[in-house]
């Protein structure tokens, strides 16, 4: 076990502290601090700023325009830009269909899609879920026909996030209606431009727009846009859930949202008049917190440096995401005890990011309750923690 | 000894069940959503010839003379409802501020009127229970001046009661001069509040206030909030336990599978006591001056803990459907959280509980 930070690292950490200073619009900073989403055109400048640097890919390889940084590298990284409150970017194309592509495309499509996804010219959203299949994902209907060089797709997806913004969909469609069910799906890119898709916004608990359904009628899809073999898909599909889960634990950003609660119960007063962090039963639960989290850290550190060595993380995503969201959903919940009262406000301009007034209440009050409720969420999407358990159940403990 | 609702209660109760089902089903609950005042005020007077408005009211003043534990029953059934009507403020607080600190004429002014649901009375008691952001309602010379915020039953209040920095309880008129309301939108839609800024505002004291009265006032407010939490948890079980045995994943419902059915269980059995719970607490406000306090305390931080567990798991076992607008649970989830953060949050809640027991300094 090797921990300790040698000199490049520190020179590393100083580099990367410079670039932020230098390059994070600090607009963007300051609504990731309250939980507001950022502007898109904000957010695509950051990442031409990260990609020119060659910093935006942090996981890939390097000869497919990643970093090829060490693990403790990407770590050091990782905790800067969380420090920074640098916002998150989409993970569709770079944390999901980035790796699938270059590890199971040919030659064309890394050549085709790698680059729009590492600028961030291009927008990926996810083509999993169908409304009948969710837990049971591999049950999917959406059917894709050969019909000479194209495929004609036609179903329906569902909790599709950022379908309205996003270019192209990565799609899991049946193939083969024989054939078990995890035997006869394959994995398509769909140019979300082609005739025959609809997408309908679904408005979530918070009274905003993330969420889609995305319908497809006959869709011709070139056969060349299917990512390895026909009815292989499973494979991939499932390779792309160890990604999607990991990040889903979101680790860095649960770090960030700590380390503002510290500052926001020294500022804030209970009835009496005292700080809320002097309140022993608040700072337990925030401290129980922290312990957990830091577990998950030095966990996620752990995987990343399995996978270097050539050991596949596996399951342990599974864990990863399971705690990761309980992580979450409880530093939601004490931002919502925090504000008290101020977490009652609905303030839907503010939190859009789009407000001309002072927000009722202390800024970071605005976002408390949303977050807390669409929150709710991590804890079914990306495969909901009821089924992580009877992965981890099966999988790892052999039940 | 007998632990259970009378008969007269549980018809009371089924009664009230039967006009919100018939009256206030979900796409009323949205069209109120919308701030469709007009769905309220048909809906309160439908409230009204159930005497709902007026049943703490003495019957001399044209109410029911009911108690607590009937008003905490019948608030449970509007929790089960989501009813967007200005139940705990006017029916609840407002009256109880009226009949322990107003005078005679006072009383015979306003409570027939509340009675008969001609009128919504807001309340603005927040910061007797905790002061931010400088707000704070001081008295000088039958004027207030000074901020609250939070006020319950804000929206088109004929009459708001005022409690001022220093156990004082006020009349004051929407109309009256240097009052200035601005609404607050909030998470959950069924419920107005808002807030009033005082400027040198004429108020009428009501001349018997004392602290004690404005903590009963309260306490009355936090059983009834648990109530409603009980309610609105209710019916989140139920509609989990239905959907867990409708929607099919591996070829069967997913209320066969262990895991879902466990989620649901730990619902039932977190939910049932709490029944027992706010039933005592309301009771203890009639019967039970003693205990009447600490069991408020006890009730609201409890349910607000056992709501939050109910419309967390009930949202779980929907799965992606749980967070959707259209299926419209979160109604019942955000009000379960506002119920939550409205009178104490269960932390300030249970300090004030310890405080009570001489727990804590």
């Amino acid at each position: 076990m090797d921990i300790e930070l040698t000199k490049e690292d520190d020179a590393f950490r100083a580099e990367v502290r410079r670039f932020i200073s230098e390059k994070l619009p600090r607009e963007l900073a300051e609504r990731e601090t309250v939980g507001a989403s950022g502007e898109r055109g904000a957010l695509r400048r950051w990442q031409k700023d990260l990609h020119e640097k060659g910093w935006v890919a942090v996981n890939w390889p390097r000869q497919y325009g990643g970093t090829g940084w060490t693990p403790m590298q990407k770590h050091i990284f990782n905790e800067e830009m969380a420090a920074a409150n640098a916002p998150r970017l989409s993970p569709f194309g770079l944390s999901m269909v980035g790796p699938v592509i270059y590890t199971f495309g040919n030659e064309e499509q890394k050549k085709q899609h790698l680059p729009g996804i590492l600028s961030g010219d291009v927008w990926w959203c996810q083509g999993y879920s169908e409304p009948g299949s969710g837990s049971d994902l591999a049950s999917l209907r959406t059917r894709a026909v050969r019909q000479g060089d194209h495929y004609i797709v036609n179903g329906q997806k569902i909790w599709t996030s950022y379908a309205h913004e996003a270019d192209w969909i990565f799609c899991l469609v049946r193939t083969d209606e024989t054939a078990k069910p995890q035997e006869g799906i394959s994995f398509l890119l769909i140019d979300m431009k082609t005739p025959g898709i609809e997408v309908k916004p679904i408005i979530s608990i918070d009274g905003l727009h993330h969420l889609n359904e995305v319908f497809f009628t006959d869709v011709k899809v070139p056969v060349t846009n299917r990512i390895g073999d026909e009815n292989k898909g499973w494979t991939y599909a499932k390779f792309l859930l160890v990604n999607e889960r990991t990040g889903i634990a979101g680790v860095p950003e649960s770090k960030r949202k700590i380390a503002h609660l510290r500052k926001i119960v020294k500022q804030e007063r209970l009835g009496d008049g005292a700080a809320l962090a002097d309140e022993p039963a608040f700072m337990t639960r925030l401290s129980e917190i922290e312990v957990k989290l830091t577990g998950l850290e030095y966990t996620n550190l752990r995987i990343v440096a399995e996978e270097v060595a050539g050991r596949p993380a596996g399951p342990s995503s599974s864990t990863l995401k399971i705690v990761g969201t309980e992580v979450q959903q409880a530093l939601s919940e004490l931002a919502v005890e925090a504000a008290a009262f101020y977490a009652m406000p609905f303030q839907r301009e503010h939190l859009m990011g789009i407000a001309n007034e002072a927000p009722v209440g202390p800024a970071y009050a605005v976002s408390v309750t949303s977050a807390y409720n669409f929150g709710r969420a991590a804890s079914i999407y990306g495969g909901s923690n009821e089924i992580q358990r009877n992965v981890i159940a099966k999988a790892v403990l052999g039940l | 000894m007998e632990f259970a609702l009378s008969e007269e209660q549980r018809m009371l109760q089924d009664s009230v069940r039967r006009f919100l089902e018939q009256n206030a089903p979900l796409d009323k609950v949205r069209l109120a959503a919308g701030n469709t005042h007009t769905v309220q005020r048909s809906l309160w007077a439908g409230a009204s010839e159930l005497g709902i408005p007026g049943m703490l009211i003495p019957e001399d003043f044209g109410g029911m003379g009911l108690g607590f534990l009937d008003a905490a029953i019948v608030y449970e059934m509007f929790g089960r409802h989501v009813a967007p009507l200005p139940f705990l403020g006017t029916a609840v607080m407002a009256p109880l501020a009226l009949m322990l600190a107003g005078s005679e004429a006072q009383q015979e002014k306003w409570l027939p009127k509340i009675a008969a649901g001609e009128i919504v009375a807001g309340v603005a008691v927040t910061e007797r229970i905790g002061i931010r952001e400088g707000a704070g309602v001081k008295a000088r010379k039958g004027t207030l001046t000074g901020k609250s915020l939070f006020v319950i039953d804000w929206a088109e209040a004929d009459l708001y009661i005022v409690a001022d920095s220093d156990h004082g309880l006020h009349l004051v008129l929407p109309d009256a001069k240097g009052l200035s309301r601005r609404a607050l939108n909030t998470i959950d839609k069924t419920r107005s509040v808002g807030e009033l800024v005082f400027d040198r505002v004429a108020a009428e004291p009501l001349r018997l206030s004392s602290a004690d009265a404005v903590a009963r006032v309260i306490d009355a407010g936090r059983v009834m909030l648990a109530a409603d939490t009980l309610g609105a948890g209710q019916m989140m079980i139920e509609k989990a336990v239905a959907y867990a045995g409708e929607r099919k994943q591996f070829g069967r419902v997913i209320g066969s599978f262990q895991a879902v059915k466990h989620l649901c269980a730990e619902m039932a059995a977190a939910l049932e006591p709490s029944r027992s719970l706010v039933w005592y607490a309301a009771h203890a406000l009639d019967e039970v001056p003693g205990d009447a306090r600490l069991m408020a305390c006890h009730a609201k931080s409890h349910l607000s803990e056992v709501g939050r567990f109910v419309a967390r798991t009930a949202t779980e076992v929907h799965g992606g459907m749980g967070f959707t607008d259209l299926l419209g649970l979160h109604y019942w989830f955000k009000r379960i959280g506002f119920d939550r953060q409205l009178l104490g949050g269960p932390e300030l809640v249970r300090l004030e509980a310890a405080h009570l027991q001489g727990w804590a300094a």
